[in-house]
C-alpha cells in the first residue's frame, strides 16, 4: 500500500445564487487504497476539528448505483477512469504532488446548492412526466404470460441502468439531458408493456426536459464518454425518431 | 405496554384472506380526505406510496436524498424470491414460507412470513407489468437461479442490480402519482421527531435539509419505511446516510423495539483496507451458486493461492455441509468464515479474509458465461482490491448487512402508537433471528404494495380521528425539543470529529455485539457505550451553522441516536442467552459449533419500551406460536 499526498482545489460556495472559488487544501499521507470520497472525508475531519466548515459534497451507496456522488474532477466528470463513477474512483489513479480541481455539475438545470452539491431535481420532473408505465398496483396478469426475448430484455437493461446522476448533463457543452432522457425512453419504448404509451411518453418527456432550461444536443458524444454506466447514444436517435411519428400521429 | 400481535385465528393458510375480508375499508370518495405520512423511499416507502396514491389518498413523501430514486434500496444486488415455481422444481407457497421460517431460526411469526409467500407471486406479476427487466431465459420466460440457503430456483435478479430495477419499477409508479397530485415530493427532508396526539401517531417534524428549516407536517397515519440501523456498527455495507434516527424517535414517543440483537452479518464482502474506510462493500450471494470458499489447510499460509495445491486447500463449508455445500445460508457461512480466520488460517495482508475462487466454475462454463452472470460484480471488485478477480480468487470477509430487529409491529404492520407503521427493513416483523437472501426486497414491496393498503385502510376505517393541525400544542413540543438538540449539539463546540466518535462506537459494537457475542463481552460494552456518550457531548465539534445544507450537524444527529441505540442492541443481546440465527452467544453451541437455541425460554420476541437515556428499558415478551413447522435444530448438513 502506497501513501501519496495531492494538492487539492475545491469549490466553495456559501450557497445558491451566491458568488463561489476555489480554495486550496492539501491531502497528506492518503493511501492509494483509498476512495476518493474518502480522501475527501479525511480532509473534512480536518477542517471539523479545527471547527471549519466542512465541504459539502453527496454520496450514499458508495458503490456506484444511487448515483448522488458525481464530482468534475480535473474538468471530467467522475475523472479520468471510464465507466466508473466519483465513488469507485480510487486514489490509485492519482500520482504523488498531482493537483486535483474539483467543481460541482455545472448547468443552468442544476443549480447549486452548496459547495459541491447541486439540485437535480429537474430529473424526477422528467420521469414523473412520462417515465413510467401506467398502470395501478394489484391488476398485473401473470408475470410469464408475456414472453420477451432475450436480446430485447438485455437491451432494455442496458438503458435501464441508468442512475440518473447527471453526468452526461455535466460533460455536455450544451447541458443537455438527452443521454438520460432517451435512456428512460428507450428502456420502456423496447418493451412490450411500454408499447400503450410510447409516443405519448416521448413527448411528455421531451417537453420536460425543454422546459427544465437542459440545452439541445449536437452530437458531440461527450456524455457517453463520461456516462459511469456506459449507456450508448444509440437511445438519443431512437427518441427523436419516436418524437417525429408522434408529431406525425399528433 | 400490551402486546397484541392481532394475528387473524383459522389456518395458515387462510389468515390473511379471513383478515382482508373482515378489515374495515375506506370508500374510494373519502380517501383523498385522509392525509398519509410516508417516511423513506426505498421499496417499502415508493411501493406504499405509489399504492395509497392511486387509491386516491393525500400521501406526502419523505426522504433523506435529493431523489427518492437513490434510496438505500437501489444497491441490492442479487434478487427477490418467489413461489412461483416457474422451474418446476418443487418450491410452492408453502415451502417458501417454511424455508423462511426455518431460516429466521424459528424466531418469526408464522402468520407474517406466510402473507409474505403469498404476496410474492403477485411481487414478480407486479414489477414485470412496470417494466423491469428482469432476467429471461432465451425462449422469453423469466429466468431464475437459487440463492443462499434455498434448494430451488426461486430468486428472480436483473443482471446484479435487482435493488435498482426493482426500486426504479416503484419510483416511476411514484413520480406517475407525484404528477398526478396524489402524492406530494418532500425530498431531502429528516424526519427528527414523532408527533403524537391523544395516544395517536398524527404528525412529523422532518428538518429541511436545504434550508435548516423545522418543519411539522400533520397527517391521519405515518409510515415508516426508513430502512434498517446496520451503520450502528460503523462499517457496514448500508449506505452511508442509512440511520436509526427516525425510528428511534418514535421508539422514544412510545413505539416498542424489537429483536434489535437480530443482526445480519454477509459472508462474502470485500475486507477492510485500512482506518480511512467509511462503507463496506458486500459482493452478492449470488456469487456463491459458482464460486468455492476455501482457505489453507495449513495455519499461516501465506504462499499466493495459485501456489497451493488442490490438496492443501480446505473447502470448508463443502466439507462441513455436503448438501448445502457452498449455499449455505448466510449466518452459517460467515460464522465459518470468522473461524477460519481465529483459527489462523485466514488469507491476505491482514489475515481475515477467505477466498472465494471461481477458477473451476470458468473451466466448466467458460469465462463468458461467468462474465454474463456476474461481470459488474467483478469490476466492481477489480477497481476496488485492483486485483483481477477472472485470474485470481477474490477474498472475502463478512460485515453486517442488515438488521432484522426493527420497530415491534403486529400483523397489521403497525406498532405500539396507534396509526404508526412500520414497513420494510425498519420493522422486525418477517425474518425472525436470520434473513434469507432475496427476501428483503421481496418483503419491503410486500408490506408496501400488498400489505398496507389493505391494513391502512382497516385503520383509517375502524378509528375516529379528529382534525388536528400543527398549531396543536404537541406539534409545537416536539419542534421545541427537536431544536433544543440541535442548538446543543451545535453548542458543545468541541475538537473531536463525528467520524471519530462513530468509529469508536463502531468498534465497540463489533467486537462485543460482533459475530460472535459473550456475556462478558456485552458487559463491557454496555460500559463502554454510556462513557462514549458523554465524551460526545462534552467534546464533539460540529461546525457550521443550522440554516442551511450541514453535513455534520445532520451526521452527528445520527451518531448521537446511534450511542443511545447501541445500549438497546447490547441489552438485548445481553438478555438474550441462547443463540439463534445471526445472533450468535458462544455460550450457547452445539457440540460442532452451530447455533443452539434454547425455545423454553427464548421462543418469544423481545419487544423493549423506552423509560429515558440511560435507563433500563422494560421488556415485553410476545410468544412465538408454533402451529405448522415445528422448530428443530436447523441443519444445512
Ligand atoms: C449491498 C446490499 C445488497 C443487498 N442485496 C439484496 C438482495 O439481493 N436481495 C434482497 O432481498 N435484499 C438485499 N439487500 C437488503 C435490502 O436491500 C434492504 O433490506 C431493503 O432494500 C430495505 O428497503 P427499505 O425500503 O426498508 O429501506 P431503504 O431502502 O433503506 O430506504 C430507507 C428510506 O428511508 C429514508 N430515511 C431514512 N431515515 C430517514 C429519516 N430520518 N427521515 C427521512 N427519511 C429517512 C431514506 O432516505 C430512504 O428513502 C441488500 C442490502 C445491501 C446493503
Ligand atoms: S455514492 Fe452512490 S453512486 Fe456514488
Amino acid at each position: 500500500m502506497a501513501t501519496i499526498s495531492v494538492k487539492l482545489k475545491i469549490w466553495r460556495q456559501d450557497g445558491p445564487g451566491k458568488p463561489g472559488r476555489l480554495v486550496d487544501y492539501t491531502a497528506d499521507t492518503v493511501s492509494t487504497d483509498m476512495s476518493f470520497l474518502e480522501m475527501l472525508d479525511v480532509v473534512n475531519e480536518g477542517l471539523i476539528k479545527k471547527g471549519e466548515d466542512a465541504i459539502a459534497f453527496e454520496s450514499d451507496c458508495r458503490e456506484g448505483i444511487c448515483g448522488a456522488c458525481g464530482l468534475v474532477i480535473n474538468g471530467v466528470p467522475n475523472g479520468p477512469v471510464r465507466g466508473t463513477t466519483t465513488c469507485q474512483l480510487h486514489m490509485r489513479s492519482f500520482k504523488h504532488g498531482d493537483t486535483i480541481t474539483i467543481e460541482p455539475w455545472r448547468a443552468k438545470a442544476f443549480p447549486v446548492v452548496k459547495d459541491l452539491v447541486v439540485d437535480r431535481s429537474a430529473f424526477d420532473r422528467i420521469i414523473g412526466a412520462g417515465g413510467y408505465v401506467s398502470f395501478n398496483t394489484g391488476g398485473a396478469p401473470d408475470g410469464n404470460c408475456l414472453p420477451i426475448s432475450k436480446d430485447v430484455s438485455e437491451a432494455a437493461m442496458d438503458m435501464a441502468a441508468c442512475i440518473g446522476c447527471g453526468s452526461c448533463v455535466a460533460a455536455c457543452k450544451n447541458a443537455a439531458a438527452h443521454l438520460f432522457t432517451s435512456a428512460k425512453i428507450t428502456h420502456l419504448g423496447l418493451l412490450p408493456q411500454g408499447q400503450p404509451e410510447r409516443y405519448t411518453r416521448v413527448v411528455r418527456m421531451v417537453d420536460q426536459m425543454d422546459a427544465e432550461g437542459f440545452g439541445n444536443c449536437s452530437n458531440e458524444g461527450e456524455c457517453e464518454a463520461v456516462c459511469p454506466k456506459e449507456i450508448s447514444i444509440s437511445g438519443i436517435a431512437r427518441m427523436y425518431r419516436d418524437y417525429q411519428k408522434a408529431a406525425l400521429k399528433g | 405496554m400490551k402486546l397484541d400481535s392481532k394475528i387473524p385465528s383459522g389456518p395458515v393458510a387462510s389468515k390473511w384472506d379471513r383478515a382482508r375480508f373482515e378489515n374495515k375499508l375506506v370508500n374510494p370518495a373519502n380517501r383523498r380526505k385522509f392525509t398519509i405520512l410516508v417516511v423513506g423511499t426505498g421499496l417499502a416507502g415508493a411501493s406504499a406510496a405509489a399504492s395509497l396514491g392511486e387509491q386516491g389518498y393525500n400521501v406526502k413523501s419523505f426522504c433523506i436524498q435529493d431523489s427518492p430514486r437513490r434510496a438505500h434500496s437501489i444497491a441490492a444486488q442479487g434478487g427477490i424470491n418467489a413461489a412461483k415455481n416457474y422451474q418446476n422444481d418443487g418450491d410452492s407457497i408453502y415451502r417458501l414460507f417454511y424455508d423462511t421460517v426455518k431460516g429466521g431460526d424459528y424466531r418469526a411469526r408464522e402468520a407474517n412470513v406466510y402473507r409474505l409467500a403469498q404476496s410474492s407471486v403477485s411481487i414478480i406479476d407486479q414489477c414485470v407489468a412496470q417494466g423491469v427487466p428482469f432476467a429471461r431465459e432465451y425462449g422469453g420466460l423469466l429466468d431464475n437461479r437459487s440463492f443462499g440457503g434455498s434448494q430451488v430456483e426461486r430468486t428472480f435478479y436483473a443482471r446484479g442490480q435487482t435493488g435498482q430495477q426493482l426500486l426504479l419499477g416503484a419510483y416511476s409508479s411514484m413520480m406517475r402519482q407525484v404528477a398526478d397530485g396524489g402524492v406530494t415530493l418532500y425530498p431531502r427532508r429528516e424526519m427528527l421527531d414523532l408527533v403524537v396526539i391523544d395516544g395517536k401517531a398524527r404528525g412529523i417534524v422532518v428538518r429541511n435539509l436545504i434550508t435548516g428549516e423545522l418543519e411539522t407536517h400533520a397527517g391521519d397515519a405515518v409510515l415508516l419505511a426508513t430502512g434498517g440501523y446496520g451503520t450502528v456498527y460503523y462499517l457496514s455495507t448500508n449506505a452511508v446516510n442509512s440511520n436509526v434516527t427516525a425510528a428511534w424517535r418514535a421508539h422514544k414517543r412510545g413505539a416498542a423495539f424489537a429483536n434489535p440483537c437480530y443482526t445480519q452479518i454477509h459472508p462474502t464482502c470485500i475486507p477492510v483496507s485500512g482506518e480511512h474506510q467509511s462503507k463496506l462493500t458486500l459482493m452478492s450471494e449470488s456469487l456463491r451458486n459458482d464460486g468455492r470458499v476455501w482457505v489453507p489447510k495449513k495455519q499461516g499460509d501465506s504462499r499466493p493461492p495459485e501456489q497451493i495445491p488442490e490438496s492443501e486447500r480446505d473447502y470448508y463449508l463443502e466439507r462441513k455441509y455436503p448438501s448445502f455445500g457452498n449455499l449455505v445460508p448466510r449466518d452459517v457461512a460467515s460464522r465459518n468464515a470468522k473461524q477460519a480466520c481465529d483459527d489462523g488460517r485466514g488469507v491476505g495482508e491482514s489475515g481475515l479474509a477467505v477466498y472465494l475462487d471461481f477458477a473451476d466454475a470458468i473451466t466448466r462454463v467458460g469465462e463468458d458465461v461467468i462474465r454474463m452472470r456476474y461481470g459488474n460484480l467483478f469490476d466492481m471488485y477489480n477497481r476496488i482490491t485492483d486485483e483481477d478477480p477472472y485470474k485470481v480468487p477474490m477474498r472475502m470477509y463478512p460485515a453486517i448487512h442488515y438488521t432484522m430487529g426493527g420497530l415491534w409491529v403486529d400483523y397489521n404492520l403497525q406498532s405500539t402508537v396507534p396509526g404508526l407503521h412500520v414497513l420494510g427493513e425498519a420493522n422486525f416483523s418477517d425474518h425472525g433471528a436470520n434473513r434469507l437472501g432475496a427476501s428483503a426486497l421481496m418483503q419491503g414491496l410486500c408490506d408496501g404494495y400488498f400489505v398496507i393498503p389493505y391494513t391502512l385502510a382497516h385503520y383509517l376505517g375502524s378509528t375516529t380521528l379528529p382534525a388536528v393541525s400543527t398549531d396543536h400544542d404537541a406539534f409545537k413540543e416536539a419542534k421545541a425539543s427537536t431544536q433544543a438538540r440541535i442548538n446543543t449539539l451545535l453548542s458543545v463546540k468541541g475538537n473531536q470529529t463525528i467520524r471519530g466518535f462513530h468509529r469508536k462506537l463502531g468498534r465497540i459494537m463489533w467486537d462485543y455485539a460482533g459475530m460472535a457475542r459473550t456475556d462478558a463481552g456485552l458487559r463491557t460494552a454496555l460500559e463502554e457505550i454510556p462513557k462514549l456518550r458523554e465524551e460526545f457531548w462534552n467534546t464533539v465539534s460540529v461546525p457550521g451553522d443550522q440554516n442551511n445544507l450541514n453535513q455534520s450537524l445532520e451526521h452527528a444527529g445520527r451518531v448521537a441516536d446511534y450511542l443511545e441505540f447501541g445500549e438497546l442492541l447490547v441489552r438485548d443481546a445481553l438478555n438474550r442467552t441462547e443463540s439463534c440465527g445471526g445472533h450468535f452467544r458462544e455460550e450457547s453451541q452445539t457440540p460442532d459449533g452451530e447455533a443452539q437455541r434454547d425455545d423454553e425460554h427464548f421462543s418469544y420476541v423481545a419487544a423493549w419500551e423506552f423509560q429515558g437515556v440511560g435507563k433500563e428499558p422494560v421488556l415485553h415478551k410476545e410468544p412465538l406460536v408454533f402451529e405448522e413447522v415445528h422448530p428443530t435444530q436447523r441443519s444445512y448438513k
